[in-house]
């Protein structure tokens, strides 16, 4: 009881001071592991590596694995509702605020630079993505000839046909197995 | 009931679907949520997005919370959250009780060469839907392509970026006031 406690209160403050993308949370994995030995730094290598190949947020992911290896299934649920309370509550106390302000001109003023700024942060995370599947980055950098050409594919398919993402998926993962990019 | 129980499996469906960070849930959100059901504007995807980086709390989750508190208030919040958290946890106990070397197997690292090819192609389209709504005067342009650099070559981070093109926001939209 008293380690359920504890573990809920790590990854507690692990959503609370963890800000941005999933791996944000990483360094707080390891200051985890570091405090209590309820995983090891070979556990969090592995978890790096599952939470990456796997659906769901990395973020998400990892606090599953890592609750999951300290206190079996009710400590990876555990760990991964701690993740998500302290956001929770604050976005629930930021809508309230916004619903409040919305049409004001100071919160139009601000949504004027963060709308382009959110664009440009979500462009610049897609180009990160598109080094890693189109291009080889061992030594020396060139392009990946047929995953550029799959990529494109896809992307006019996209525009023409709108079923669901999931489908798309499906079928890029069936051709990366049998093609191999 | 029957909207949080749709906003759960919705969720679910958006958590199965999104590989890697937070903006990969991006495209989904758009087709199944501005597009499909009319529920948010794109505009205010971004805004949860740009608020999202800055407050505290993985992205993905506080879009999340966000977009179910817009549909019904605290209810919403919470079970949009847990549905899309959902998936993770069914999967990751799985691979983690039966299959710890899941990602070193080479069926898995073939099948994710071609999911993150799908990723890319989602995300440019997500992108560019984006960057009409966004980018529509000089302004806009410059702080698209400040932030854009700022973030593919510097470690400034993201958060302090949104701070600051916020803060740009607001101090260009006062002067403008100001003139008028």
């Amino acid at each position: 009881m008293m380690t359920a406690i504890k573990l809920y209160l790590e990854f507690f403050f692990t959503g609370l001071f963890a800000v941005g993308g999933g791996l944000a949370t990483l360094p707080f994995l390891y200051e985890i592991s570091a405090r209590t030995g309820w995983f090891t730094n070979q556990d969090i290598l592995n978890l790096i590596a599952i939470s990456e190949s796997t659906p769901g947020a990395i973020g998400i992911n990892m606090s599953t694995y890592a609750g999951f290896v300290t206190m079996g299934i009710g400590g990876g649920i555990l760990a991964t509702l701690a993740l998500i309370s302290p956001s929770i509550i604050i976005i629930v106390m930021i809508s309230k605020v916004l619903e409040k302000f919305r049409d004001s001109k100071l919160v139009q003023g601000i949504f004027k630079g963060l709308r382009p700024a959110s664009t440009g942060l979500i462009a610049a995370a897609g180009l990160g993505v598109a080094k890693l599947a189109l291009l080889h980055t061992g030594e020396g950098i060139s392009l990946n000839i047929p995953a550029i050409v799959f990529a494109a594919a896809l992307f006019a398919c996209m525009k023409k046909w709108k079923i669901h993402v999931i489908a798309y998926i499906g079928i890029a993962a069936v051709v990366g197995i049998l093609v191999g990019f | 009931m029957k909207e949080l129980v749709e906003l759960f499996w919705l969720f679910a469906q958006i958590g199965v679907c999104t590989f890697g960070g937070g903006y990969a849930m991006l495209p989904l959100l758009q087709r199944e949520l501005v597009e499909k059901r009319g529920w948010v504007e794109e505009e205010e995807l971004m805004d949860y997005y740009a608020i999202g980086q800055c407050t505290p709390g993985i992205i993905a989750i506080n879009t999340a919370t966000f977009i179910g508190y817009k549909r019904k208030k605290l209810a919403g919040g919470i079970i949009a959250t847990l549905g899309f958290v959902f998936p993770s946890i069914i999967i990751i106990t799985l691979i983690a009780a039966f299959m710890r070397n899941f990602a070193s197997l080479e069926i898995v690292s073939r099948a994710f060469s071609g999911i993150r090819i799908c990723v890319c192609a989602l995300i440019t389209d997500a992108v560019l839907k984006l960057y009409k709504k966004a980018v529509i005067d000089k302004l806009s342009v410059g702080i698209f392509l400040v932030v854009l650099l700022l973030s593919l070559f510097t470690k400034v981070p993201s958060a302090v970026i949104v701070v600051a093109a916020g803060l740009f926001g607001y101090l260009t939209f006062k002067k403008g006031d100001k003139k008028a």
